[in-house]
């Protein structure tokens, strides 16, 4: 047996940002799309259908946080100065749209302060962690063991990008969920916010795309060159397939099948980011290699992960199981 | 703005912050996780109806605690790496694996079982929702323990070597690691203060509603409840702190003196220093009450004993006295004064009048409050006393922190601020509000507003059937 713990932490980090947006992207999109839902109802609706799944779709962010920490060290010792002023704004977002959850209800007669609360930390969150990803994609400058560049360095046109590309992303994954989650005219005016997130999502998604390889990193070399070409040629093909099943998924007007595509999208975004920064955690500075944590300390959380992460999928998805179905259907008052 | 500040100086003070204000919730949630699985376990064996309005009451307040909890818990999982990085560079190895494995074992534990223990309860019947009341109190058992294993390793580090890239990595067992020597003590320390703080609110929000009405049924078990605690951890906390103190002693000398105020050493027996004014300047206690020899015989049981103090330890390595002394003397106060409210209490309950006593009421509600001062003054005194180090004598503070300018740790530190006064300020006049409310025999069935929606009466199929019952139960007692 000589299996690299390095690469399986690698996958299992990748897994656990992954598992983050697949579970926080509809989470938070939900409060993107808030400020189009009427008041009433609809928000009370949209709002219960994450009301009890939100607090452990969050936590895979602090499985990413703190497996980052364990796994990697380094790693996140560079990156997090790199991009502080995102990460803390993140953060806050998600102190606000956090507590707006109970404010909300408790609180009707400020119920205005908490609706914008819960968009404004919502968009916030997502922006910054779009933010975070361009900001690392363009690369940070890395100096011994330590970030050696300035506290804006993550700002520029890149990053403003992709986080944009994300805010719009999340708002697609929100609204195809509550196409999932509700009925009636509620579904109704999901679809028909589905009908513009969706085109939106595909330009930003291209965008980003084109504006990748010419970016100061070896994105053109990792994505252009063979064999490597073999691998990212099949994204795009992927990409419209998905493009192709999403649109007629909503235009039949299914329930499942557009949230479900949107994740498969969001999957194949990741699958590309792979491929991009493979094997480097921090673009042309630092391998997995480099910043992996010492053997022992890999052992030692591999055993535990292998049993543990299967039983939190099973009781997560149990909690899922609990409140399947439409909000607003038998049972969920 | 924030350009003539030492970053290093607000970093400190940013974590101090964020670590502070979260610590405030789980030392809350910790205990009332607890007290919810006791009270759902109660109605389960009893069927008295009065324990499910209980549970029913204290779980509207526990759902916004830990909301709070949870928000705050993840910007301290950022925080080591944003503000400390090299800290992180350096123990990741260490530190690492617990952290993840409190995540693992804990985090997703609590979140997974608390939409169903908060939303589920006609949903899964009766057995498996307290299945999940209990798993979200054992989530909350384990977080502290994985997280408190940090924290003692870092004041008393073992099982390490130093690599040759500078970080501390694994030598031999993990288990030297996790049970390192202080994280016993300082595992039943805090336990018990998040028990003991539980506690105390929950005693005051039930002496609140005596005042105002003392047949009040519910009220009276809750107190009752609640004074039981306060007379049974009380005096077990002091012990244990004692405990914890003589650890302390042996692993980290210089912060047992700056707790008790010793610039000097004393080679005939070192008095307790009561109260008095530390003067660092002048290295001595000014206007010092104190017992000749009581501080050589609670440390080494011997009245005669020596006790060296601050003038054994380098300058640059002892920690601020001022600040250790007095968080340590708040902690101390407040501990025996829990143990009065104990005694009090058992008193009055021999006497028949613990639902009377206007007096133990009006304490109980005075001390409600006092086990967050007590829980912040401890990690005050402990965190502070372990200065000038992160990784005790091994690794500084000022060697730890991120390379960082200080406008942004600055504006960081401000946005912390503002954002964390004004939605936990929120959040908790929502609890107070709650608390002021007397819990009723018709309880929403959901704990939080998203349920109530539909605008049908909240009570479900279950609760309506017990409620019946209860209403009988009530007239019958």
């Amino acid at each position: 047996m000589n299996i690299d713990l390095t690469i399986v932490w690698a996958f299992i980090i990748a897994f656990a940002v992954f598992a983050y947006v697949v579970m926080d992207g509809f989470d938070l999109g939900i409060g993107i799309i808030f400020p189009a839902l009427g008041r009433g109802a609809e928000r009370d609706k949209a709002m219960n259908s994450v009301a009890p799944v939100w607090d452990g779709n969050e936590t895979w962010l602090v499985l990413g946080g703190g497996g980052l920490f364990a796994a990697f060290p380094l790693a996140y010792a560079i990156i997090l100065p790199a991009i502080y002023p995102p990460i803390i704004a993140m953060l806050l977002g998600l102190v606000l749209r956090g507590v707006a959850f109970e404010g909300r209800w408790r609180d009707p007669s400020h119920q205005p302060f908490w609706d914008f609360a819960f968009t404004a930390g919502s968009f916030v969150a997502a922006f910054a962690q779009g933010v975070t990803l361009g900001a690392l994609l363009q690369g940070v400058e890395v100096d011994g063991r330590a970030y050696a560049g300035g506290w804006l360095d993550w700002l520029s046109a890149y990053s403003v990008l992709t986080g944009i590309g994300t805010v719009i992303g999340y708002g697609l994954l929100g609204s195809t969920w509550l196409v999932m989650k509700t009925e009636g005219v509620v579904q109704d005016h999901a679809f028909r916010m589905s009908w513009k997130l969706f085109p939106a999502t595909l330009i930003a998604l291209g965008a980003v795309s084109l504006y990748t390889p010419f970016l100061e990193g070896e994105y053109w070399n990792r994505w252009f060159t063979f064999p490597n070409v073999l691998f990212s040629a099949q994204v795009p093909v992927l990409v419209a397939l998905i493009t192709f099943l999403l649109y007629r998924a909503l235009k039949k007007r299914r329930d499942y099948a557009p949230f479900l595509l949107t994740l498969a999208l969001f999957l194949l975004g990741m699958i590309g980011l792979g491929i991009s920064m493979f094997p480097y955690v921090v673009p042309d500075e630092v391998t997995i290699w480099d910043a992996a944590t010492h053997p022992s300390s890999q052992m030692f959380m591999l055993v535990g992960t292998l049993f543990i992460v299967p039983l939190i999928i099973g009781y997560t998805g149990w909690a899922y199981w609990v409140f399947r179905g439409k909000v607003g259907d038998e049972g969920y008052h | 703005m924030f350009d003539g500040f030492d970053a290093l100086l607000l970093a400190r003070i940013q974590f101090a912050f964020t670590v502070s204000f979260h610590f405030i919730f789980p030392a809350f949630s910790i205990g009332l996780a607890s007290y919810l699985a006791v009270l759902e376990g109660l109605w389960l064996k009893t069927n008295n109806n009065v324990y499910l309005d209980l549970f029913k009451y204290w779980r509207k307040i526990f759902a916004i605690a830990f909301a709070m909890g949870v928000v705050s818990g993840i910007v301290m999982s950022y925080q080591f790496g944003t503000n400390w990085s090299v800290f992180s560079d350096r123990t990741g190895p260490i530190l690492g694996p617990p952290m993840a494995y409190e995540v693992l074992t804990a985090f997703f534990l609590e979140a997974g079982f608390l939409g169903v223990m908060l939303f589920g309860m006609d949903k899964v019947g009766r057995k498996l929702h307290f299945t999940a009341t209990l798993m979200v109190a054992i989530g909350t058992f384990i977080s502290a323990f994985w997280i408190l294993s940090v924290n003692s390793w870092m004041q008393t580090p073992t099982g390490y070597e130093i690599a040759a890239n500078g970080q501390f990595v694994p030598a031999g067992s993990w288990l030297t690691i996790i049970f390192n020597p202080s994280f016993p003590y300082r595992l039943v320390h805090t336990v018990m203060a998040a028990y003991l703080t539980t506690a105390f609110v929950v005693g005051a929000v039930g002496a609140w509603h005596l005042l105002k009405d003392k047949a009040d049924l519910r009220a009276r078990r809750m107190f009752s409840m609640a004074m039981w605690m306060a007379a049974l951890v009380a005096p077990l906390q002091i012990f244990a702190g004692d405990m914890h103190g003589l650890n302390t002693l042996e692993y980290q000398p210089a912060k047992v003196m700056a707790m008790e105020g010793h610039y000097d050493s004393h080679p005939n027996g070192a008095p307790l220093i009561l109260f008095g004014i530390p003067n660092s300047a002048e290295k001595r206690v000014d206007y010092a009450i104190e017992i000749p020899k009581a501080s050589s015989l609670i440390l080494k049981h011997d009245l005669n004993a020596p006790l060296a103090g601050l003038d054994t330890i380098p300058e640059d390595e002892q920690p601020p006295v001022g600040i250790v002394f007095w968080s340590f003397r708040i902690m101390v106060s407040i501990g025996f004064a829990m143990l009065g409210i104990g005694v009090f209490s058992l008193i009055a309950r021999a006497r028949g009048k613990l639902f009377d006593s206007t007096w133990l009421h009006r304490a109980a509600i005075v001390m409600g409050p006092s086990g967050f001062i007590a829980v912040i003054a401890g990690w005050v005194t402990t965190e502070v006393g372990r200065q000038p180090y992160t990784v005790y004598g091994l690794l500084t503070t000022a060697d730890s922190v991120s390379p960082l300018a200080a406008p942004a740790v600055g504006a960081s530190l401000l946005a912390f601020v503002i954002t964390y006064f004004i939605m936990f300020g929120a959040g908790t006049a929502y609890i107070l509000k709650l608390m002021n409310k007397p819990a009723t025999g018709h309880e929403e069935a959901a704990a939080s507003g998203p349920l109530r929606t539909a605008g049908i009466t909240p009570a479900s199929a279950d609760s309506t059937r017990r409620g019946q019952s209860g209403t009988m139960a009530e007239e019958g007692a």
